[in-house]
């Protein structure tokens, strides 16, 4: 059993961190700017970035369901084994549900995506303002929720490294492949 | 007094039997619509309040004559900032120019039941001619004008300093309109 990641594994954890830690700073900023061409700008690069997660987590599905991930080591108790499959299950979920609910919001607001303003998103939903309201206080929860998460994810990798010293860390690093495929 | 009975009876088939003219605009069911494109998407909007007078004969569209008033406070972006903005200064200003007013000029009928009503339209304190086609459908007693006019946002000053240039709000901006009228 192999004990490091693929690197195309590591390269779609990467790429998603950044997407996502850009996305999540992005709507925080943008929601609480006055109205103003930028604002607009940034709505619609917000929903672009959102879109191109949400094709990237279903490529990074794709590959987890072909590539089996190495196991977790066998010094964790089971309990936390649960735990760490839990919290990766949440944040898949998350992934998926998050842009979804961006994307609904956006069509029950009235405001099409247009993704990089040349391939129109279908709208899955009339314009609905109650609705449009809605959805925006569930893209906002499931984002609190997704940090926290966030927050459990990060704590656990530092765990690993800091304190029980395996490599459960290391092994998504790049430069970690490197020295097992050499 | 025969003679007066039988004036009585004739007045009283002649409306039917002549074209009639619509006057009576219907509120309820007109709107006044408008999309413009943001970052290149299609965004629409309504103003909620607008009256408008109406004097229509199909059998003498020529003559016809209509004005109408939208109360662009009114206006409905499909976001609360985004009616907020669009009140103030750099927009329509509502304060200083509560509403944008349209007054036709000529008519043509081009045929079928489609017709030209050439007019001014005044934003904002400015004035433009606009060439308006519309269509002119009878739905039971009542009738109803459908059409769209593309107007440039700059032309009236809609839209100043950091929304002056085009990148983001398109300077096109189609207005829709549908008023049901009945007659008198």
């Amino acid at each position: 059993m192999s004990q490091h990641y693929t690197s195309t594994a590591k390269a779609l954890h990467w790429l998603m961190a950044i997407l996502l830690f850009g996305l999540l700073a992005l709507g925080f900023y943008m929601h609480d700017l006055p109205l103003s061409p930028d604002k607009l700008k940034l709505y619609s690069w917000h929903k672009w970035a959102g879109v191109s997660a949400f094709l990237l987590v279903f490529i990074r599905l794709i590959w987890r369901f072909t590539h089996r991930p190495p196991a977790l080591p066998e010094s964790m108790p089971k309990i936390m084994q649960l735990a760490a499959h839990a919290g990766h299950l949440a944040l898949y979920g998350l992934m998926i549900a998050i842009p979804l609910s961006g994307w609904l919001m956006s069509s029950a607001k009235g405001f099409q995506t247009v993704w990089f303003g040349l391939l129109p998103i279908p709208d899955l939903l009339d314009k609905n303002k109650e609705l449009g309201d809605l959805l925006a206080t569930v893209h906002q929860s499931l984002n609190l929720l997704f940090i926290a998460v966030l927050v459990g994810h990060i704590g656990a990798a530092l765990k690993h490294h800091f304190i029980d010293k395996d490599d459960i860390l290391t092994r998504m690093l790049p430069r970690h492949s490197k020295e097992n495929q050499a | 007094m025969k003679r007066f009975a039988f004036a009585l009876a004739v007045a009283a088939l002649v409306p039917a039997a002549q074209a009639v003219e619509f006057t009576q605009v219907q509120a309820e069911k007109s709107a006044v619509t408008f999309v413009y494109k943001q970052m290149g998407v299609a965004v629409d909007g309504k103003f909620k309040k607008f009256s408008s007078q109406l004097n229509f004969d199909p059998a003498k569209p020529t003559a016809a004559k209509a004005s109408f008033d939208v109360d662009l406070g009114s206006v409905d972006t499909g976001a609360p900032e985004g009616d907020q903005e669009v009140a103030g200064k750099p927009w329509f200003n509502t304060k200083a120019f509560p509403t944008a007013r349209f007054v036709s000029g000529s008519v043509k009928a081009l045929g079928g039941n489609k017709y030209e009503v050439a007019g001014q339209l005044s934003i904002k304190g400015k004035t433009q001619d606009v060439v308006v086609p519309a269509t002119f459908t009878t739905q039971g007693n009542t009738g109803v004008f459908d059409g769209s006019f593309t107007i440039r946002r700059a032309d009236f000053a809609i839209g100043e300093g950091a929304w002056a240039k085009f990148d983001i709000v398109a300077n096109d901006v189609v207005i829709k309109f549908r008023i049901t009228a009945s007659p008198k």
